[in-house]
């Protein structure tokens, strides 16, 4: 049953019509606790990474790591669930940072951080603190990760507490060079577990 | 038709009451790319929101070496032609690692008091995987007072076979509302692809 006010179809088939309502989905929210990894699969415990929406988008909330200096990285895959964490990217790093003491100005682009076809895992901020209030926040959109045509864009903005007592300001691009869709992403540190914070998934309508 | 709910009104007249929790970006439009030669969104840019983002997916074009290109107008007007001082600059890294840097944009990818179209991607790729995505936000497009504001930021698989990530920003130098955007390729059609228009409340 529809619900109708003044000829505006407002509702109908489960669901608000277009125009009304948020864009912005919630889709999954992931708490770490001590966790080796962050991964969000399709179709498992209700998280949605299929054709579903043509944007997602993955909100980091004060990723805390375990061990000092280490990066935040992830990496995607197909729904095989024998296939690895290993898809091949192509991207950019480039970053803003400023230290504590007034020293540490930089802007400049990550040469160690970027990846020429590689199937590592990409990362999304770099020497991030373990110092009890240091943690990084952020971002990650991911465009289109069903298409079976493309590949796959991303670009994600990170700021954190560097471990060198800076804050830095992190802008990460590239693409997954497969038009296999992808449907599970993994988030971890470089080294150690991700003692604490929450990443959380948006569809974007 | 109304619905109310222990005296408070939920929806009236076609519209969900003010006072009822929404998100506050909120989808307007959809247009999808099929051997286009532009996309242009000609209504629903008023004064109803302050902001107006613009989603690219999977934007396909047909000609190699294409530049993805906005340009806006006012009122009925379509010759999209408006004046516009940009800037520009992006990260950009290829895939058989002969370069990676990032760099300020300079020649005809900004303008300064022009009316020509502002690019958002260039060089792009017309291999069939090829693509770019990302986004425009276009500020308070109906003021009266101040010019209107732009920042687009996008990822692109260029046709040399590399990764740029493109930030683009500027200004339509008008005190003239803004009433319409026109998408193109500088050279051939938009194959394929999404464009999304949002209001954010």
């Amino acid at each position: 049953m529809g619900l109708i006010s003044d000829g505006t179809t407002i509702f109908d088939a489960g669901a608000m019509a277009s125009g009304f309502g948020s864009s912005m989905v919630f889709i999954k929210k992931l708490t770490a606790s001590s966790s080796g990894t962050l991964t969000f699969v399709n179709g498992s415990s209700g998280v949605v990474l299929d054709s579903t929406y043509k944007e997602y988008m993955f909100v980091f909330q004060d990723l805390h790591p375990a061990s000092n200096g280490v990066e935040l990285e992830f990496q995607g895959t197909i729904a095989d669930p024998s296939s690895s964490y290993n898809q091949t990217i192509t991207s950019t790093l480039f970053k803003a940072g400023h230290g504590e003491d007034g020293s540490g100005d930089s802007f400049n682009y990550e040469a160690d951080a970027d990846q020429q076809q590689g199937d590592g895992f990409q990362d999304i901020a770099r020497y991030v603190g373990n110092g009890n209030d240091e943690s990084v926040c952020g971002k990650l959109s991911l465009y289109d990760p069903s298409s079976t045509a493309h590949v796959k864009h991303f670009m994600a903005n990170t700021q954190m507490y560097h471990a060198s007592d800076e804050a830095e300001n992190c802008f990460t691009a590239g693409y997954f060079n497969t038009t296999a869709g992808l449907t599970r992403f993994q988030f971890k540190f470089s080294s150690g577990n991700i003692d604490a914070g929450t990443i959380t998934l948006y569809g974007i309508k | 038709m109304g619905v109310i709910s222990n005296g408070t009104t939920l929806l009236d007249a076609g519209a969900l009451d003010s006072g009822v929790a929404t998100g506050a970006m909120v989808l307007l439009s959809t247009a999808t790319a099929s051997s286009s030669a532009t996309i242009d969104f000609t209504s629903g840019i008023d004064s109803t929101y302050k902001e107006y983002i613009f989603k690219f997916i999977s934007i396909h074009n047909a000609t190699d070496a294409a530049d993805f290109q906005f340009q806006v107008d006012t009122g009925s007007n379509t010759s999209y032609n408006q004046t516009i001082t940009s800037s520009g600059f992006a990260a950009y890294n290829q895939e058989d690692d002969s370069a990676r840097s990032v760099a300020t944009h300079s020649g005809s990818a900004v303008l300064h008091q022009e009316t020509g179209f502002q690019d958002l991607g260039r060089s792009l790729g017309n291999d069939n995987d090829q693509s770019l995505s990302g986004q425009l936000h276009l500020y308070e497009p109906s003021s009266a007072t101040f010019v209107k504001h732009f920042i687009g930021v996008i990822n692109e698989y260029a046709n040399n076979d590399g990764t740029n990530q493109r930030f683009v920003a500027g200004y339509v130098n008008t005190t003239t509302a803004i009433t319409r955007i026109r998408f193109k390729m500088d050279s051939g059609n938009i194959d394929s692809g999404t464009i999304k228009m949002y209001g954010i409340k």
